[in-house]
């Protein structure tokens, strides 16, 4: 528990900053919506500004990896698994797998990937493909499911992957966006992958990096961090979270997603292809791919949708044209909005309007 | 039979209906009106008209801590009653059952029915069963380990007499009576439920139960006080975010203080974990209530009388909104503000 008048001082100090304006990126959808649940924003002065990366799974998903699960999902026979936050994301011809289940396409929310293995055990003739999403977090429970689908020689099951590695993606950002000052980074995908992955990010592009908790105070005292390294012309590595992060990760996950999964080209809705950013199933394990390979960002982009652009921070989801009106949580044009993670979905769901009365 | 699973003969209609009829329902639920076993129970009016509520119980899984869900389907009912005013008197109990369910659960989900009927003092007056071939529509939320066969589904139907103890709540109930000022109370911790449901779901282990209770006692407290209550709502599925956005007036909102909504340690350690928002967490055993706000005190001191209510709290007050306006506003722990709005699709887990 951080100390109450410590977190009044650092209120007083961010809300009163007045210096050179800063942009910091948080890159975990998490902490987006914690940044809003806690209304951190308001606590910011005006030359401090919090901007949404891509941390969000569902929303740096391509829609030509929504087409190829609908594909399996229509197939005869085949089920398709998957979180609730992938069923309302649009393919490329605009159907979501949950109109598709409405149209008689098989598809089931799983709260976790394991739930599979009783299912392929109990229906050994239906073929059931897992809409595998994430980011390091959530690979190891891929890894395991496969390692026990083997070991049960389950032969009914299929990994349909867009697995994302945090590190060359922090690479193009850091090269792109320039004008970003220090990053917010993330305290799931750190907790396995340890704090000092940062170092050499830190030291090549000259930015800070904090790593922070969840909580509100731990994500405003993160904020405290990098605004003092950028006020000191400082580019360092701090672990605000230590208690579940520490500096070499998690060495059993790491060893656990080596053992199945291999570094290889993967798309990003927004950023495009980046060399090692994806991770696929080793070739010994080919045998659970549910055609994972080649999924490139091909997404005929609306021009009117700025999702790609929302997920580099380019431009806040209240700046583009189809927000709140054309796009709603409830009728989701793009990833972002869709997902509980995605940036527009959180905007849309906890931003207050400027001049509300309520708010005195 | 003990030892059977339930089948389709159960619900043919002919000598299998009529033992389970006889063995279970009909001994489990006995009372004058209900004894009779005719095609419709024959009840006399009570004063000052009814009120009737009816509501269909869904739940994997079945049985959990803290409760079932028979105990669900009468509190359930029983609560939404409460809600007008009304005291609960009749209920009526449809019970539809997949082949294969075992008869020891089904015996044990209608006893427990039984006895929170007569806790909650009311009587299950007619009834109906039928059996079904596996629906699997329980599949998707099959507990880790279970198929998705052998479920069970009840409807209830609530009876209530609107006038109760002499206080007519009829005129005085409902969003028109609402002031700026007025208290919103919470009468208990919240999202006990949802987060125990989702545990057994995720095969987590933990203390959480589910809070499912008849909230009769605190509003019969509240209403036989003579606290000016303005309105009451079950806070059920959608949470507390959902029932204050339903609550809400074009020209009035609600502006919540995080800091004084109760929660068990517990359950906020979970939600953490999970990425779940408490405040769209589903809850069966609570409720809020708008008191105006010279009753405040009174209101929290006949809540935390009753042990079900010993954690209830002022958690906001009812605030003027202009046009455009967000409804429900939350003060944050640290003092930024955020919309509270309604729940957009299903509360899930997060998956990074």
């Amino acid at each position: 528990m951080i100390d109450q008048s410590r977190i009044r001082d650092i209120v007083a100090e961010l809300g009163g900053y007045s210096g050179e304006p800063l942009r910091f990126m948080e890159i975990c959808g998490t902490h987006t919506s914690s940044i809003f649940r806690h209304g951190i924003r308001d606590l910011l002065g005006n030359s401090i500004h919090l901007i949404s990366g891509p941390g969000c799974p569902v929303c740096v998903t391509p829609a030509v990896y929504i087409d190829r699960a609908l594909a399996w999902a229509r197939r005869p026979g085949c089920v398709v698994l998957s979180f609730g936050d992938m069923m309302k994301v649009p393919g490329s011809e605009g159907e979501s797998l949950g109109q598709a289940q409405g149209n008689g396409a098989r598809v089931q929310i799983i709260y976790a990937p394991h739930e599979v293995l009783t299912m392929a055990g109990n229906s050994p003739e239906t073929t059931f493909v897992v809409a595998a999403v994430g980011f390091e977090t959530t690979i190891p429970s891929y890894a395991l499911l496969v390692q026990e689908a083997g070991r049960l020689g389950l032969s009914n099951i299929r990994l349909l992957t867009a697995l994302k590695r945090l590190i060359p993606a922090l690479h193009f950002i850091c090269r792109n966006e320039t004008d970003i000052s220090g990053y917010l980074a993330p305290g799931h995908v750190s907790a396995i992958l340890g704090s000092e992955v940062y170092i050499p990010l830190a030291e090549k592009y000259h930015r800070p990096f904090t790593v922070a908790g969840f909580h509100g105070e731990q994500i405003l005292v993160a904020i405290f961090d990098l605004m003092r390294q950028c006020r000191g012309k400082r580019a360092e590595v701090h672990n605000f979270y230590p208690e579940a992060v520490k500096a070499e990760g998690n060495l059993k996950a790491q060893a656990v997603i080596d053992s199945c999964f291999e570094p290889g080209v993967a798309a990003w809705r927004g950023l495009g292809s980046i060399e090692e950013s994806g991770f696929y199933l080793k070739e010994e394990l080919r045998e659970f791919d549910g055609g994972s390979f080649g999924i490139e960002d091909t997404t005929p982009e609306n021009p009117a949708c700025r999702c790609a652009q929302v997920v580099v921070g380019r431009v806040a989801p209240d700046e583009c044209p189809w927000f709140g009106s054309v796009c709603t949580p409830l009728n989701p044009k793009g990833p972002c909005m869709v997902s509980g993670e995605g940036s527009c979905g959180i905007w849309y769901r906890y931003r207050v309007p400027q001049g509300t009365a309520l708010r005195r | 039979m003990k030892n059977e699973r339930i089948t389709l003969a159960h619900g043919s209609g002919g000598s299998a209906t009529r033992d389970l009829i006889a063995d279970l329902f009909a001994s489990c639920f006995a009372n004058p009106f209900l004894d009779r076993l005719e095609d419709a129970a024959l009840l006399a009016r009570p004063e000052g008209g009814v009120a009737l509520t009816t509501d269909s119980y869904v739940i994997t899984p079945l049985v959990f801590p803290g409760g079932d869900i028979g105990k669900l389907a009468v509190c359930g009912t029983v609560n939404d009653l409460w809600m007008m005013g009304a005291e609960p008197r009749f209920l009526t109990a449809g019970f539809i059952i997949e082949e294969g369910l075992d008869y020891a659960i089904l015996d044990s989900v209608v006893k427990s029915m039984a006895r929170e009927a007569a806790a909650q003092n009311v009587l299950v007056v007619t009834g109906d069963t039928k059996v079904v071939g596996a629906l699997g529509s329980s599949g998707g939320q099959a507990a880790a380990g279970q198929t998705a066969t052998g479920g069970l589904f009840i409807n209830t139907c609530g009876l209530g007499s609107r006038v109760f103890q002499g206080v007519s709540a009829e005129k005085s109930l409902g969003r028109e009576h609402l002031r700026e000022g007025d208290a919103v109370l919470v009468s208990g911790v919240l999202g006990n439920h949802q987060a125990c449901i989702l545990s057994r779901r995720l095969g987590i282990e933990n203390g959480i139960a589910s809070d499912c209770a008849g909230l009769g006692g605190m509003v019969r407290a509240l209403l036989r006080e003579g606290v000016r209550v303005k309105l009451m709502r079950d806070i059920t599925r959608g949470g507390l975010a959902t029932v204050l956005n339903e609550i809400v007036r074009d020209d009035l909102g609600i502006r919540l203080e995080e800091r004084e909504i109760p929660v068990d340690g517990e359950v906020e350690a979970f939600c953490g974990l999970l990425g779940l928002d408490l405040l769209y967490m589903a809850n069966e055993g609570k409720f809020v209530c708008v008191v105006e706000n010279r009753d405040v005190t009174r209101a929290l001191a006949i809540l935390h009388q009753n042990e079900l209510g010993t954690r209830a709290a002022v958690v906001g007050h009812v605030t003027a909104r202009n046009q455009g306006e967000p409804g429900v506003l939350l003060m944050t722990r640290l003092g930024g503000i955020r919309v509270v709005d309604v729940l957009y699709g299903e509360g899930l887990p997060r998956i990074c």
